[in-house]
């Protein structure tokens, strides 16, 4: 069973988030960064990690650990910023992840690629695209667009993330990566 | 003063549109029908300027011009003939007649108006 | 039709009907002169009057019978049973055509066409319609290429018997001043001895000098008439090539003259010897006449003129540039000014000599060149002023009131950005000005009004900033009833004490509308509150007068430019924070026996002025510093005072968006760049306060 839209071979960013292995549309990669010194914004739902200056532009950059639910991103030598290309009410918008590590670029067929299962993920199943399958491995495929959307980031749809997300969130949301 | 302008033309219609043309854009005009109607309209008359077609019957533009010029009174005002583009030796012979200028028939009133302001002082 | 269309189309049909007869005769008696000139007179006139009354199809047609009579009248072409025929069913079809008919028929019309012009001698080439009027359909009709000025020498030379053909010069040289800045010498020294003269002879001729956009051949369309009766010499003496001939360049009087061979070399030289004027001398000399130098002189007038003019043009001259690419240089300055920033911390540290010298040229030229780009984005309000007046007038006729927009300071120059955001708020201002303040004709005029009411734009500039105020004699907002609205809409308490300032200020807020019934214009949910709203967007603040029957100002203070602020650099935590400078008071050092309070009172010079804690405020949890400032703001004609750990020092901020991610940070505005690299927050005052209070 084939997705729709996926008709041909598509390449993918593979990077890891708490163990699992997620993956992004390549065409939708800017760049990955090192973990760089981030700003934060008063007032910002705490997956909204802050800004970076990206050779003089002022970048926003989101921690999907607290989006998908998963305890705050501890920062390593291999934590790193994907830059990401994404359509926001219409306007080319460059936004961060932070990732634990970025693995490979992946190619697969449109029969690899499965449609999201309704149960069994910590993260919402719309920002889901597909369940990739490669070497016995389940890949989760991003739907960006989703997860970036101008709700999902002003925090508007918190109320409907899952439960176990506040749990996660609370507390020492930021001491990790301030120590 | 109102200048008094004489258009003659075998055609009624030409004749109303120059006479239209003139007379809204202030002058007084004299009509007249051909080349010997024009001649007996100008005797005795206080006309400024002629407009007058080139062909017409009984006497047409030309020898309209040459009559004129030869009357004292009219030797000197600005005579304009109207002619079509497939007649330009009558234009020498028209201003070899004494014809101060001419329009090219057909005209709009403007070009008309900006004729008679060339040769009309 | 007009009367003028009817009239030839009376006598179209009589010319037809006397063109069958004739025609008929021509067959019986093909050698009839008189009836092929009636032939042809007859097409003549259908033709000539169908093209003055507008029948085109008409004209061009009978143009092709007109051309074989004229023939036939020649003598080149006879008269045959074919011939007839063929002009009768040509006949036949103009008559089609006066009816109104006859379009259906194009392959008849083209049919007879090709056997019309078969009769034809070989082609002739079409003769250039040399003459004093435009045919109407020649190439002449297209639009004139806008041609730079040039100045032309005209030397008007009439033929001796010049009057014998009517001609005045006078209004030929009439026509020449018209056509641009134009100086005119007559020359009388050809005229003959008193006993010698004719009275009828034209003996002066005319030097014209003239500065025109257009070129030669509009100029020997002036003489077109007198073209065979008169010399005449066009010379171009300068255009936009010879640009760099600069005042000095241009030629001297006596170069002119034998330039225009009036005057031979030798004379002037000899002339030049003896030190006097030369033009009074070259006359006492007999050498040119009067005339002559009087000519040369206009001619270098107008010459020395055209040079300025066009000097004065280049310092003008302006070219259009897409606007992206001005944000794009806009965005580059401001990432060079980031990078300067960096380069001049740097040079510092190495305390380099060297390097910081060039650190700082480097800085001048960054900041000049920001200045510049800044100013190329600036434009003029006028031209937004302008598509008001349009607005109001189609409103105003729609409400059936009368009004008339004014402006005044349409030259106040403004960034761009900031224009195209001010529009909406304005047109919104304006449409309620028309549709709540400006009263019907009557109702003015039972006030002793006039019955036009007036809406006021104007704009000035007031320091950095730009004022626009937006003034109606309208009725003016009335307290009573805004205080009672606003009670109702539970915007403020029964028993609030408010003054009548701040009443009026309430249909600022959220949710208010005066509008007792929704009409067309502003009952569509919009109301001021969201006017406010985008002008504080726009880094700006928006005030309002108001007397009741009086009629209401309303202000907006807008920054000049939203691409960079002034800002006081300050630090919380590990953070950086910007504060605007234009409402920035003082800083002062917090008391000790202040801190640790969330907010307070703090006294400043006897005056008690409220302070907040952003610490608190932004949840920042990081150590404390002993000693905490204070950065006293004035909004809203309040003090109000900023609690941070330091301040840094003011510092000029190129605005970068944070975009529509964080739409959700109401009071930070914008971010920067540091000379470090790393990233400041700009805070919007008025945000906090407004989520505070």
């Amino acid at each position: 069973m084939t997705i729709e839209g996926i008709t041909q071979t598509g390449q993918y960013l593979a990077f890891m988030l708490d163990q699992e292995v997620y993956a992004l549309d390549i065409m939708q990669v800017r760049e990955v960064l090192d973990y760089t010194e981030i700003t934060k914004v008063p007032r910002m739902p705490d997956f909204m990690r802050g800004v970076i200056n990206l050779r003089g532009g002022v970048v926003p950059v989101v921690d999907l650990r607290f989006k998908f639910g998963m305890p705050a991103t501890e920062k390593s030598v291999n934590t790193c910023i994907i830059i990401m290309e994404n359509i926001i009410e219409g306007e080319t918008t460059l936004i961060g992840a932070l990732a634990d590590s970025v693995r490979e670029v992946l190619d697969l067929e449109p029969d690899q690629i499965e449609p999201a299962p309704k149960l069994g993920t910590r993260l919402k199943t719309g920002f889901i695209k597909g369940m990739g399958k490669k070497n016995d491995e389940f890949i989760i495929l991003l739907d960006i667009e989703r997860v970036f959307s101008a709700d999902e980031l002003s925090g508007v749809n918190d109320a409907e993330a899952l439960p176990d997300q506040d749990m996660e969130v609370s507390g020492e949301t930021e001491s990790p990566l301030d120590t | 003063m109102t200048q008094t302008i004489m258009t003659v033309d075998d055609s009624a219609s030409v004749r109303q549109m120059v006479s239209f043309t003139l007379k809204r854009a202030g002058y007084e005009v004299v009509e007249a029908v051909d080349g010997k109607d024009g001649l007996r309209k100008l005797a005795g008359a206080k006309i400024n300027m002629i407009i007058t077609d080139l062909n017409m019957p009984n006497m047409d533009g030309i020898e309209m011009i040459r009559n004129v010029r030869a009357m004292a009174q009219y030797k000197f005002i600005p005579i304009i003939l109207l002619t079509t583009e497939s007649q330009d030796d009558k234009k020498k012979e028209g201003k070899k007649a004494g014809a101060t200028g001419w329009i090219i028939k057909p005209f709009k009133p403007e070009q008309l108006l900006a004729v008679v302001k060339k040769v009309l002082k | 039709m007009n009367g003028q269309e009817e009239a030839f189309k009376e006598e179209a049909y009589e010319l037809l009907t006397e063109l069958e007869t004739s025609l008929l005769e021509l067959e019986n008696n093909p050698h009839d002169m008189e009836q092929v000139g009636r032939v042809f007179r007859a097409m003549h006139t259908i033709k000539g009057s169908g093209a003055m009354f507008g029948f085109d199809a008409i004209a061009d047609f009978t143009h092709n019978v007109e051309t074989v009579f004229d023939l036939v009248r020649g003598g080149e072409i006879h008269v045959t049973k074919d011939l007839v025929n063929l002009t009768l069913s040509a006949r036949d079809h103009i008559k089609d055509l006066l009816d109104g008919h006859g379009k259906e028929d194009e392959s008849l019309e083209t049919e007879i066409i090709a056997s019309l012009q078969a009769l034809l001698p070989a082609p002739e080439p079409r003769e250039g319609t040399a003459a004093g009027v435009i045919p109407l359909d020649s190439p002449e009709e297209e639009p004139d290429v806008v041609s730079p000025l040039q100045t032309y020498m005209i030397r008007f030379c009439p033929a001796l018997d010049l009057f014998a053909t009517g001609t005045n010069p006078i209004p030929l040289l009439d026509e020449l001043r018209e056509m641009g800045e134009c100086s005119v010498t007559p020359h009388t020294e050809n005229l003959p001895m008193l006993e010698d003269i004719d009275p009828e002879a034209c003996y002066i001729f005319w030097d014209i000098i003239l500065t025109t956009d257009q070129g030669e051949n509009a100029i020997r369309d002036v003489f077109i008439f007198v073209e065979d009766e008169c010399d005449l010499f066009i010379d171009l003496i300068d255009n936009d090539e010879a640009f760099d001939v600069d005042e000095q360049n241009c030629d001297k009087l006596g170069e002119i003259l034998v330039k225009r061979g009036e005057l031979s070399g030798d004379s002037l030289d000899k002339a030049l010897e003896e030190q006097n004027l030369l033009g009074e001398i070259l006359v006492k000399e007999r050498a040119v006449s009067q005339a002559s130098v009087s000519s040369a002189l206009a001619e270098q007038a107008a010459v020395k003129k055209q040079i300025a003019r066009r000097r004065e043009a280049v310092q003008n001259t302006s070219i259009r540039v897409a606007a992206d690419k001005l944000d794009h240089l806009v965005d580059l300055v401001g990432e060079l000014v980031t990078v300067q920033a960096r380069l001049s911390q740097k040079a510092t540290m190495e305390s380099d000599p060297d390097l910081v010298s060039i650190a700082e040229e480097v800085e001048m030229l960054a900041s000049g060149l920001r200045d510049n780009a800044m100013s190329m984005r600036m434009l003029q309000i006028g031209t937004t002023f302008s598509t008001f007046k349009r607005l109001v007038r189609d409103l105003s006729n729609d409400l059936g009131k009368q009004m008339e927009l004014t402006t005044s300071g349409e030259e106040t120059e403004l960034d761009k950005t900031v224009i195209e955001k001010l529009k909406d708020p304005l047109v919104h201002i304006i449409r309620n000005s028309i549709d709540h303040g400006i009263e019907m004709p009557d109702v003015r005029k039972e006030a002793g009004k006039e019955e036009t009411g007036t809406i006021h734009l104007a704009a000035e500039h007031a320091g950095g900033n730009v004022l626009i105020r937006i003034a109606d004699n309208g009725k003016g907002l009335d307290p009573v009833v805004i205080r009672a609205k606003a009670v109702e809409k539970g915007l403020m308490a029964q028993d609030a004490d408010l003054s009548e300032k701040e009443i009026n200020n309430l249909v600022f807020a959220p949710g208010f509308s005066t509008a007792s019934e929704v009409t067309d214009l502003s009952g569509r949910g919009v109301g001021m509150d969201v006017v406010k709203r985008s002008i504080e967007e726009l880094g700006g603040s928006i005030d309002m007068e108001s007397q009741k029957g009086g009629g209401t100002t309303i202000t907006l203070k807008l920054p000049l430019t939203l691409a960079i602020i002034e800002g006081l650099l300050v630090t919380l935590g590990k953070g950086y924070f910007i504060f605007p400078l234009i409402s920035v008071e003082e800083c002062v050092e917090l008391p000790r026996d202040e801190a640790g309070k969330k907010s307070g009172l703090l006294n400043v010079r006897g005056e008690m002025v409220p302070y907040i804690r952003l610490r608190e405020e932004y949840g920042i949890d990081e150590t404390q510093p002993e000693l905490e400032h204070v950065v006293i703001m004035e909004t809203n004609e309040k003090r109000v005072g900023f609690v941070v750990d330091s301040v840094v020092g003011s510092q000029q901020a190129v605005i970068k968006k944070m975009g529509n991610a964080f739409r959700n940070a109401p009071d930070i505005s914008g971010a920067t760049i540091l000379g470090n690299g790393s990233v400041a927050l700009i805070v919007d005052v008025n945000k906090i306060l407004d989520l505070r209070f």
